[in-house]
């Protein structure tokens, strides 16, 4: 390398394969907004269309005035908000007593919570498929948002303990010194301080709730019933070849966590510094 | 955005992994996008209960885990054992629609054991997982050496372009590829015919065996890229530099400085990200279920899709759950190793290294 001699020279390589990549992960996006702003004559062309200088929302009327879509919108925000809702309560409780608290059976615990984390859902999928029937549940949310829970539980719980063994112990003791019980200076002092750490840990649990796809594929076949993903796996063969609704389709499905995610970066940074008192 | 993506990189460094993914990202990973770019410095208040606890004050942290293990023990727990039990099961359409437990010892997996198309299967699984992998990590590997070689600003726009590709979510990124490799209007023929492979205009991608998994990996290496990529980024920032002048010194070349300073201070973090990559794809779903159903001809199974066939698809129940099983034991395995890596990891922090 003569990277010292030549300083220029050594970046051109580096700074041309960058180039590269750039635009090998960003194209499938890209292409995914290009075909649905896209009029369809644009679609099925011979040459590709690589700007959607004619911009069009028809597809994207096709997509939200597909049967059952806002149903299904529906569904997708009902289970994964009260999934990860639900697995915030219980994780947070639960992380509080493994950093916190010192008790026999914690190395025990925290590895369960460990592999339940690694658990193969995807070949799960029949056992599952059985115990709902059996309580005649299938085509229900209910399960979905219960098993949902379970998937982000596990990384939740680990997560948060990370968060909540950030704020201080002190902050907590001068609280229980000034005349607090130990759970009114959870929620007056530590709680408020774990904000932002659980707003990160439940957005990654929301994406993960909003992403699921094998469990709801096998337990609601019925079609108002179902999830986004669902819906979208199954919208190009209802659709036949319309690409640009399929395209705009798969855009709204993809934005609020693509939203999520470039947020998450800032917010799973900013979370664990921004507390009152340096350790 | 750009300041925290460096920030995070640093941050998600000494943690090798571990809870670095929600379960199922790409659906793998996917969850996509599966994963977490940070996990918050585990720095753990490790007061030992000294005075002496009341009876109830003892009680408290059962109390407080108390939900979190029934939730478990309830939607993970039994599913499990309901799996295996159904392993041993006669359960067929008829069984299922008359209510009838009918035990059948361990036939469902001799039968399993020996039929062909299981081996097939496995055989065809472990190559698929392999292909994956080695292309996730030696690829992923050299984009992150890449971003640490780069410039603050190309760096940033790679480490962008990374994270969004990233935070796409499996289907949608599995319906997109769809429409790149369609075989009509797919941008992909039309740039091979372009560059004059004519015979590629008109190529129907998800027609044979071959080009089909071609399709899903390049899905799957494109899904797991970032989260191998800027891991390792983050990683090599925690190597301390006097070690590479050092190297450098000694008259080391890239080559050398990688096998002798990067490699070996980073070999847990190349450990876990391989375990975890490994289990990944081993039990990818979405992506090769969305893109051809396993097709053509079932040619494109994988064990997880061939349990789910066979089990929901072919009302198999019985044969579906052994499939499974056998496929989480072989999943359990390499769980537990990569558990026993970051575990230890995990207790060396606890005890404040």
């Amino acid at each position: 390398m003569k990277r010292a001699a030549f300083p220029t020279a050594g970046r051109i390589w580096p700074n041309a394969v960058a180039a590269v990549l750039t635009l090998g992960f960003v194209f499938p996006v890209y292409w995914m907004f290009n075909t649905a702003f896209k009029p369809t004559r644009d679609i099925l062309s011979e040459d590709p269309v690589w700007f959607p200088f004619h911009g069009t929302l028809e597809h994207f009327a096709t997509a939200v005035n597909a049967p059952n879509f806002w149903t299904l919108a529906g569904n997708s925000v009902l289970v994964t908000v009260l999934a990860v809702g639900l697995s915030l309560v219980i994780a947070l409780c639960g992380a509080f007593a493994l950093t916190r608290m010192r008790f026999k059976g914690r190395k025990g615990i925290l590895l369960t919570f460990m592999v339940a984390q690694m658990a193969p859902w995807e070949v799960m999928v029949i056992s599952i498929y059985l115990i709902v029937r059996d309580a005649d549940l299938l085509n229900s949310l209910v399960p979905l948002t219960f098993f949902y829970m379970l998937m982000v539980l596990p990384f939740t719980l680990l997560t948060l303990r990370g968060y909540v063994a950030a704020v201080p112990k002190e902050l907590e003791e001068s609280a229980m010194v000034d005349g607090c019980s130990r759970r009114q200076a959870f929620l007056k002092v530590v709680f408020p301080l774990l904000a932002p750490g659980l707003m990160a840990t439940s957005l990654f649990g929301f994406i993960t709730a909003w992403n699921e796809f094998p469990l709801v594929l096998v337990l609601n076949k019925e079609p108002a019933m179902g999830t986004l993903p669902l819906w979208l796996s199954q919208f190009q063969t209802a659709f036949g070849d319309d690409w640009g609704a399929t395209m705009a389709a798969a855009s709204i499905f993809a934005v609020p966590v693509l939203v999520l995610f470039l947020f998450l970066q800032r917010k799973a940074v900013g979370g664990l510094t921004s507390g009152a008192v340096k350790g | 955005m750009a300041v925290q993506l460096d920030d995070a990189a640093d941050k998600a460094a000494p943690r090798t992994g571990k809870g670095d993914a929600p379960p199922g990202r790409r659906g793998g990973r996917g969850a996509g996008s599966s994963g977490t770019p940070t996990a918050p410095a585990g720095r753990t208040a490790s007061a030992p209960a000294g005075r002496a606890a009341s009876a109830p004050a003892r009680r408290t942290p059962y109390l407080l885990l108390l939900p979190a293990l029934l939730a478990t023990a309830v939607f993970l727990g039994w599913p499990m054992v309901r799996n295996l039990l159904l392993s041993f099961q006669n359960l067929n359409m008829k069984e299922l629609i008359q209510h009838l437990t009918d035990w059948r010892g361990t036939g469902n997996y001799q039968e399993i054991l020996g039929s062909e198309q299981f081996w097939r299967v496995t055989s065809r699984t472990v190559v698929f997982t392999a292909v994956n992998v080695v292309l996730i990590m030696v690829l992923g590997v050299l984009i992150g050496l890449l971003l640490a070689r780069l410039g603050t600003t190309v760096r940033l726009v790679l480490s962008a372009a990374l994270v969004l590709a990233w935070a796409m979510p499996v289907i949608a990124a599995t319906t997109v590829f769809q429409w790149l490799f369609d075989s009509r209007y797919g941008v992909v023929n039309w740039v091979l015919d372009r560059l004059g492979w004519h015979s590629m205009a008109h190529y129907d991608w998800v027609g044979s065996q071959l080009s089909t998994f071609f399709v899903i990996t390049v899905l799957i290496v494109w899904q797991s890229l970032p989260f191998v990529a800027l891991n390792l980024y983050a990683a090599t920032t925690t190597i301390p530099k006097e070690l590479y002048e050092a190297a450098r010194m000694d008259g080391a070349g890239t080559w050398k400085v990688f096998t002798s300073v990067t490699f070996p201070f980073l070999k847990p973090f190349f450990l876990a990200t391989t375990f975890l990559e490994i289990i990944w794809v081993f039990k990818a779903f979405p992506q090769i279920f969305a893109i051809n159903q396993g097709g053509p001809d079932r040619l494109t199974e994988t064990l997880p899709i061939y349990a789910f066939t066979e089990g929901v698809g072919n009302l198999h129940f019985g044969m579906g759950a052994a499939i499974s099983l056998l496929t989480i034991v072989v999943l359990l395995a390499m769980t537990a190793y990569y558990l026993r890596l970051t575990f230890k990891q995990e207790q060396q922090e606890e005890n404040g290294l």
